[in-house]
């Protein structure tokens, strides 16, 4: 077998909170290949984006640290690189899309400035060259009248345009990695609609593997190969999309699914209760017991959940659940 | 519990307008104004829910703040159960709003902190005055089961509550003075989704339970197919579609709406299969420079110069299915 571009391994993730030190990810695995789409899906405060600045090497200083594991992207060790490769790294082959498109752009600079300052620190072009690929980076993520715009502060421009120039320069350098972390949360559904066409599209073009965080199930539907459901800073579920939407083998993954209305073709009258997840997810002091972190919430619970954590059970085409009751979902 | 069955609304909204003054108006320059809701009609029947859907800056919550007049409106008339609703001032409107209570979206800031639960649930109580004072708790611990929370929850403070516990206080609090109407602004959005299923299922147990009405605002349209009996689809502060909830998902006809229902991610696979997403380039014209013809034009795939030059109106098709689109003809076909 081919080595995947990213592979994590039994990853830990510590923060230093008031009531101790919690572990946020608590042995998480998965791969990612060369160009391929996969998606983390969960509630708030389950992980998903930790485990995203535990890759960019982002955790917040003095307060998170990689505690064990490995993070091997491309052959190299990430968790034991130096500060100066990590940088190196950062922009140039991983890099990041946040969930604000307005507060991730440096209001007092235009975006054309934005955008080539990443390609003069990275790749030491000039400054009339770096202004010109802006103006072409603006063009690919389909910003009208590119020319004109790149002279634009942040401020002119609309929510969807905003996560385009953010975009654009996530792709600045052409990273084999891009992780977009809740991409469209702040916007409309049809500016969403465009944004996910233009991701698919570069995914297309570049080849650029995409690791999209997000809580909603439809988005993930749509744009992911792979999915890993987090709980509580554990996997509870991964596997191909399609096949756990289909058959999910973790009560969690059942209730996400099943928790949201969604639009279903030929609607009918008839309308049943939505299926409840009851309670929330615990608090991080909770985190890292020996036992099922979902059991509270759990209609399925035993013993058995009470008492020691679930193992990985393994299902066909790489679907795996850590549920003590994984044949039965 | 008390049934109209006669056709007459509960709610009956005609020609509402609220517009802002952008600019003075001074001796050498025009004033400015920019309407946020322009000219929308709309009814709600006692006991179902209409959901108003658009996009941000559609104009959606402006015409719910206006119908329970928290903004002020320009021009129209908002009837509940027969009362001209703008009409009234002071004290008639503090009292008849015990009628029309509002369920806000943002559960963190919509309670005050420093007050305890309880207070919170019973202070529309104690501002109406309508119910002896010694009768008030009796209300309170009602509502406490009503909406799930436990009695002992009761003395605590918001922030000791989850977010949802918070909506559910909200919800308690605009079910106190047993109104007719329910203004829904969001009242999911800023929930985790697990959450969201809980609050939707508690707000139909209660509107079956006590007859409620529902008015839903929202941009969610999962959530809004799971909730209502009706649905206006506003663009730019216009009703641009308004049908019931089967006609306008299963038979879309303003090119807008199906846009905008193509472009919702589901985990139907049939719907994803059957489904062709129709994207809209742009964005919305500027709201103090509206076009002359119809305000979706410069974004609509098949718009032709009509469309440019002049404003379509909402008119009723034979089926009752509402519509302002002039490529839409007696058939009931989208021209899209």
């Amino acid at each position: 077998m081919i080595q995947p571009l990213l592979k994590v391994q039994n990853l830990r993730i510590e923060l230093t909170t008031r009531d101790g030190i919690a572990p946020v990810i608590d042995d998480l695995s998965f791969d990612l290949g060369a160009g391929e789409s996969i998606s983390f899906v969960g509630e708030s405060g389950c992980g998903k984006s930790m485990t995203a600045l535990g890759i960019m090497g982002l955790l917040p200083e003095k307060i998170g640290r990689i505690a064990s594991g490995s993070i091997n992207f491309n052959g190299e060790e990430l968790t034991t690189v130096s500060q100066k490769r990590l940088r190196a790294i950062r922009g140039n082959d991983i890099s990041m899309i946040f969930q604000e498109p307005m507060t991730s752009l440096n209001p007092v600079y235009t975006v054309g400035e934005q955008i080539a300052e990443v390609l003069r620190a990275h790749q030491g072009l000039s400054k009339a060259a770096a202004w010109n690929s802006a103006i072409e980076l603006l063009d690919a993520v389909r910003i009208p009248n590119a020319k004109r715009r790149v002279s634009d502060y942040p401020f002119q421009m609309s929510g969807g345009q905003r996560q385009r120039v953010m975009i654009a320069m996530a792709l600045a350098c052409k990273p084999k990695i891009l992780i977009a972390d809740e991409p469209t949360t702040a916007l409309d559904v049809t500016v969403q609609a465009q944004i996910f066409d233009l991701l698919n599209d570069l995914k297309r073009q570049t080849g650029t593997a995409i690791i999209l965080i997000t809580h909603d199930m439809g988005a993930v539907a749509e744009m992911a190969e792979r999915m890993i459901v987090m709980y509580a800073g554990r996997g509870a579920e991964q596997g191909p999309v399609d096949q756990i939407i289909d058959h999910p083998r973790h009560p969690y993954t059942k209730g996400l699914i099943s928790c949201v209305p969604h639009i279903v073709a030929d609607l009918t009258n008839e309308r049943n209760d939505l299926t409840e997840v009851a309670g929330i997810v615990p608090p991080l002091r909770e985190f890292g017991q020996d036992r099922c972190l979902f059991a509270s919430r759990c209609s399925m619970v035993s013993q058995q959940c009470l008492d020691k954590r679930p193992p990985e059970m393994k299902f066909e085409a790489g679907q795996s659940s850590a549920c003590w009751h994984a044949e039965a979902v | 519990m008390n049934y109209n069955i006669d056709n007459k609304p509960l709610l009956d909204v005609q020609s509402l307008t609220v517009r802002f003054t952008v600019k003075r108006g001074g001796f050498f320059s025009e004033a400015k104004h920019l309407y946020a809701v322009d000219d929308i009609s709309f009814q709600i029947k006692r006991g179902e829910t209409l959901a108003i859907v658009g996009e941000s800056g559609s104009g959606k919550t402006t015409a719910a703040l206006a119908v329970a007049q928290l903004v002020k409106a320009y021009k129209g008339r908002v009837d509940l159960d027969g009362t001209d609703f703008l009409t009234l001032k002071d004290e008639a409107l503090r009292l008849a709003r015990s009628k029309m209570q509002f369920i806000f979206q943002d559960p963190y800031s919509s309670l005050n902190p420093r007050v305890r639960a309880e207070k919170i649930v019973r202070e529309p109580l104690d501002n109406l005055g309508a119910v002896r004072d010694e009768e008030r708790q009796a209300i309170v611990d009602k509502l406490f089961e009503a909406v799930g929370l436990h009695p002992e929850q009761q003395r605590l403070f918001p922030h000791q509550f989850s977010g949802g516990q918070r909506q559910r206080i909200g919800i308690a609090r605009a079910l106190a003075t047993q109104p007719d109407l329910i203004i829904c602004d969001e009242p999911v959005s800023a929930l985790d989704v697990a959450v969201q299923a809980q609050i939707l299922n508690l707000l139909r147990k209660l509107q079956a339970d006590f007859g409620l009405t529902f008015l839903f605002i929202s941009h969610d349209l999962g959530v809004v197919q799971h909730m209502c009996d009706s649905i206006a689809v506003m663009y730019m502060g216009k009703i641009v579609e308004y049908a019931d909830r089967l006609s306008l998902f299963n038979n879309p006809l303003h090119p807008y709406t199906k846009a905008l229902l193509s472009a919702v991610p589901t985990v139907d696979k049939k719907r994803r299969a059957e489904t062709k997403r129709i994207l809209i380039p742009g964005d919305p014209p500027d709201p103090l420079d509206l076009p002359k013809g119809c305000r979706f034009a410069n974004r609509c795939p098949v718009a032709q110069d009509r469309c440019k030059s002049e404003q379509p109106i909402l008119r009723e098709l034979k089926s009752g299915h509402k519509v302002a689109c002039h490529l839409v003809d007696e058939n009931e076909v989208s021209p899209l």
